[in-house]
């Protein structure tokens, strides 16, 4: 047939065309991953150096699997090519073969979803140490609030009937334990290398308080108190983002989050209630 | 079978007037051909869209006074407002996912092929085919009135997330525009049914003589699976959408927790919960992403087949591994979720389920990379873009072995790592199938080829922008940078950013452009294409078999009765490297 004539004599040019495209595309995703020009946020949480391990692993995996199917890809598409002689190979099933690459997938996956699980129960799972600090972070169209429990450790009841521009979270002052409470906007102060439970609620739509240099996110969601604990274990100052779309003002829901000394931590502190 | 079965209303039909003929017709052709065109235009709008994303993301604060003027409410001045690129993101999402890649896949590819391929005159239900056009083209209007009502297009994103959906006064576009969402998604829901109902019941009550379940092309098989996955997973949806109204029109609080106040004002409902939307969403919207890739897989799997003069590897298989994909896809939504504030311990059960789905997704990769092995390809436009799929579909899926493993998700959430992980999957990767399927069906639907060249150009061009866009996305997402994002400029760790950023977008624009190519020859061909001949691919299904076009009723005499399965490629004892369908085995049986 004349038209399958004309697909042999391109043949040579497009297999090797698509071969070399294929072999590209390879040397640019390694070049990619490996220059780390853009890359993870620098760590500043020991605790969540098990999920950076866990990515890389996942990473060196995926890009073994990457580089041999492509390869593979590559290769065939060369060698297989339609020369305009012979006849393909009428084989179509190989049980051998498919129990194989079922079983070897089957195995790698298993490896590191359970390798994950770990990770994922030390995050979840775990109680934070006693002598963790204790803060509630609550997220509102388009600004986060921190709240401390002050001297009496415990936080004061709120109602949402009483939120005002002035009372921003609607504390009750009748109760003893709310008036010592300290609320501060956009601004969160932890000390370095102490255990911080944060306590996550909303005022209005779903947010998610994300913490890149930590590799921590958490949705806060109305209706619901999530807790999460950390362990900042540099100091420094790191940006809090909004990672869940909460309305126009979403890109600009951010506030830092100041990692200090206890001593330091404590001066603060003491300024904001004061 | 339908009205459509006897010679005589066949003939009858031939005296219909243009109207009746090829605007309101109960042919399932001129249906299938009907959901391409409108979903074309509906892939522009969408494509656009994406092309002002790209344009806002690159360069944030630039004033752009031409689009001031072609957009005077949403890029007042030339500069972008957050609303209206929130709404571009949500009407981008929306458009693409329902009304390109579902409405091309399933209603398109599904209407046009499934009779030619089981041998059947038309659809079961032929008026109920109609109606599902109908009713999609009502919904298409209704998504695209979105953008012209009081308050703008919606900006809560596609999976409108509550209680920002459900409460119109937090924000621009959450008002009118919401609920025409609503109205659209309502009626998209309906059509899909109707199609799948339809679909599930021609392909197994209308298979010709011979035509067994296992002789099935994998296209019409992938079909069926999904047809089942959308009566299953389209239900849940439309229930949700029809919650959320009441929510907001009705004074009901299904979503909608108490407590709440927006802008210091209290919010007068309470007892509903956020995360319940979420569940219900992605109940369907799991399923819904195999609804648009098996149609893909299928697709992708008789092109490979075809024009490597080889059977598809291991058929059984890949038959079984769609099917426990259809089952396992309605147990994997909560990995949409393993931050959402539910129960961690679910966290853990669905990242084992997603686990599970990964498995039969490989098979299938392996299956397609051995149909090549010993084969004779042949590149032609279909071909390539089919290659393409399996590249596409592997880099895709490597990457989302990243984000089902719950602890890893933990970072990459709602970052550019997963819009990188999903357009590649989910959105790329069957477009890519789908351009495969038009280019290898064209000629069966207008009688005419398209370019090869042309088709050739548009491949090249699009398999190298999609690498450099979403490859690159996938690097950014791990740097932190989050999606749905108006300027991530205002965040110091995402500054350095900027340049990547950049070429992502100069590498969209180009990809945006090379689809031209594809647009030009599409229109040319169809006039002034080169005739077809009835198998010009020297392919084996049914389809092949009748004239180029089918007249009204599909076979001009008897429909053929099928003799062998649709992959006797170069089989032993068959003087062609193919034997169609119908074509009598010989005395010693090859293949199935």
């Amino acid at each position: 047939m004349r038209d399958s004539d004309g697909n042999r004599a391109a043949g040579f040019i497009e297999a090797g065309f698509l071969a070399l495209l294929l072999v590209i595309l390879i040397a640019a995703a390694l070049w990619l991953f490996f220059q780390r020009v853009w890359w993870f946020p620098e760590l500043a949480s020991a605790r969540s150096l098990a999920v950076d391990r866990l990515f890389e692993l996942t990473l060196l995996i995926t890009g073994i699997a990457f580089v041999m199917v492509h390869g593979a890809l590559a290769f065939f598409i060369v060698r297989f090519r339609d020369r305009g002689t012979g006849r393909a190979l009428f084989w179509h099933d190989s049980h051998a073969l498919e129990i194989s690459w079922s079983v070897v997938t089957l195995v790698i996956l298993t490896v590191l979803v359970f390798m994950g699980q770990r990770v994922w129960s030390d995050v979840y799972f775990s109680k934070a140490p006693d002598n963790a600090v204790l803060v509630e972070v609550t997220g509102e169209q388009f600004m986060w609030h921190a709240r401390y429990p002050g001297s009496d450790g415990a936080f004061g009841a709120t109602d949402p009937k009483l939120i005002t521009n002035t009372n921003i979270l609607g504390l009750d002052k009748r109760d003893p334990a709310a008036r010592d409470d300290v609320v501060v906007d956009n601004t969160l102060h932890l000390p370095v290398n102490r255990p911080a439970r944060i306590r996550l609620r909303a005022k209005d739509v779903i947010h998610s308080f994300y913490l890149p240099h930590f590799r921590t996110k958490q949705d806060a969601v109305p209706g619901m108190t999530i807790e999460i604990w950390i362990v900042p274990s540099r100091e420094g100052q790191f940006e809090i983002v909004c990672a869940e779309l909460c309305g126009l003002g979403h890109y600009r829901m951010k506030a830092m989050l100041t990692v200090e000394s206890q001593e330091a931590y404590d001066k603060w502190l003491k300024e904001q209630a004061g | 079978m339908g009205a459509l079965g006897t010679h005589e209303s066949i003939t009858a039909d031939h005296k219909l007037g243009f109207f009746r003929r090829y605007i309101f017709s109960l042919d399932h052709k001129v249906i299938g051909v009907q959901y391409i065109l409108t979903a074309m235009v509906m892939a522009i709008v969408g494509g656009l869209l994406s092309m002002l994303i790209r344009l806002q993301l690159a360069w944030p604060s630039h004033q752009w006074p031409w689009l001031g003027q072609v957009i005077p409410t949403g890029m007042e001045g030339g500069v972008m407002k957050p609303e209206f690129y929130l709404s571009l993101v949500t009407m981008h999402g929306t458009i693409m996912v329902f009304f390109l890649l579902t409405a091309v896949l399933a209603g398109g590819f599904g209407n046009f092929i499934i009779p030619l391929q089981i041998g059947a005159r038309d659809m079961a239900f032929p008026f109920l085919n109609a109606l599902s056009y109908w009713t999609f083209f009502l919904s298409c209007l209704a998504i695209l009135s979105a953008f012209f009502v009081v308050g703008g297009a919606p900006l809560g994103g596609w999976t409108a997330y509550a209680p920002l959906s459900a409460l119109p006064q937090t924000g621009p576009g959450q008002g009118m525009g919401m609920t025409m969402w609503i109205v659209a998604i309502g009626l998209f829901v309906f059509s899909s049914l109707f199609g799948a109902l339809n679909y599930i019941t021609t392909i197994l009550n209308l298979r010709t003589k011979g035509m067994s379940m296992m002789r099935l092309p994998l296209t019409t098989w992938s079909l069926l699976i999904t047809a089942i996955l959308g009566l299953l997973a389209f239900p849940v949806l439309l229930g949700a959408a029809i919650l959320l109204f009441f929510d907001r029109s009705g004074g009901t609080s299904f979503f909608i927790p108490g407590g709440l106040t927006v802008g210091e004002k209290l919010v007068s409902h309470a007892g509903g919960h956020p995360l319940l939307w979420q569940h219900l969403f992605w109940f369907f919207g799991h399923p819904e992403v195999y609804i648009v890739i098996l149609p893909a897989m299928g697709i992708v799997s008789d092109i490979l087949s075809t024009f490597s003069r080889k059977p598809i590897f291991s058929y059984k298989t890949m038959v079984l591994s769609m099917s426990s994909i259809g089952v396992l896809s309605f147990i994997v939504w909560g990995h949409h979720m393993f931050v959402s504030g539910m129960n961690p311990l679910l966290g853990s059960a669905f990242a084992l389920t997603t686990l599970a789905i990964a498995v039969p997704s490989a098979i299938k990769t392996f299956n397609w990379l051995f149909t090549l092995w010993g084969a004779r390809i042949r590149f032609t436009a279909a071909m390539l873009f089919s290659i393409g799929f399996v590249s596409l579909f592997v880099s895709g899926g490597l990457s989302g072995i990243f984000l089902g493993n719950s602890a890893v998700d933990i970072h990459l959430h709602d970052t550019y790592f997963v819009v990188a992980h999903f357009h590649l999957i989910m959105a790329v990767a069957p477009v890519f199938a789908m351009f495969a399927g038009l280019y290898y069906w064209f000629p069966k639907m207008f009688g005419r080829m398209m370019n090869e060249t042309l088709g050739k150009l548009h491949f090249w061009g699009s398999l190298i922008g999609v690498y450099c866009v979403f490859f690159t996305m996938h690097v950014i997402g791990m740097a932190g940078h989050i999606r749905r994002t108006y300027d991530p400029y205002q965040y110091e760790f995402l500054k350095h950013l900027q340049p990547a950023n950049i070429f992502i977008t100069k590498a969209a624009f180009i990809l945006g452009a090379v689809q031209l190519l594809f647009l030009i020859n599409f229109w040319w061909s169809l006039f002034k294409g080169k005739k077809a001949t009835d198998n010009p691919w020297r392919a084996n299904s049914l389809e092949w078999t009748t004239s180029t076009p089918p007249p009204h009723g599909n076979w001009e005499g008897e429909i053929p009765t099928v003799c062998r399965w649709p992959y006797d490629y170069s089989a032993p004892g068959v003087k062609e490297d193919f034997a169609l369908q119908s074509e009598p085995l010989p005395a010693a049986p090859s293949g199935k």
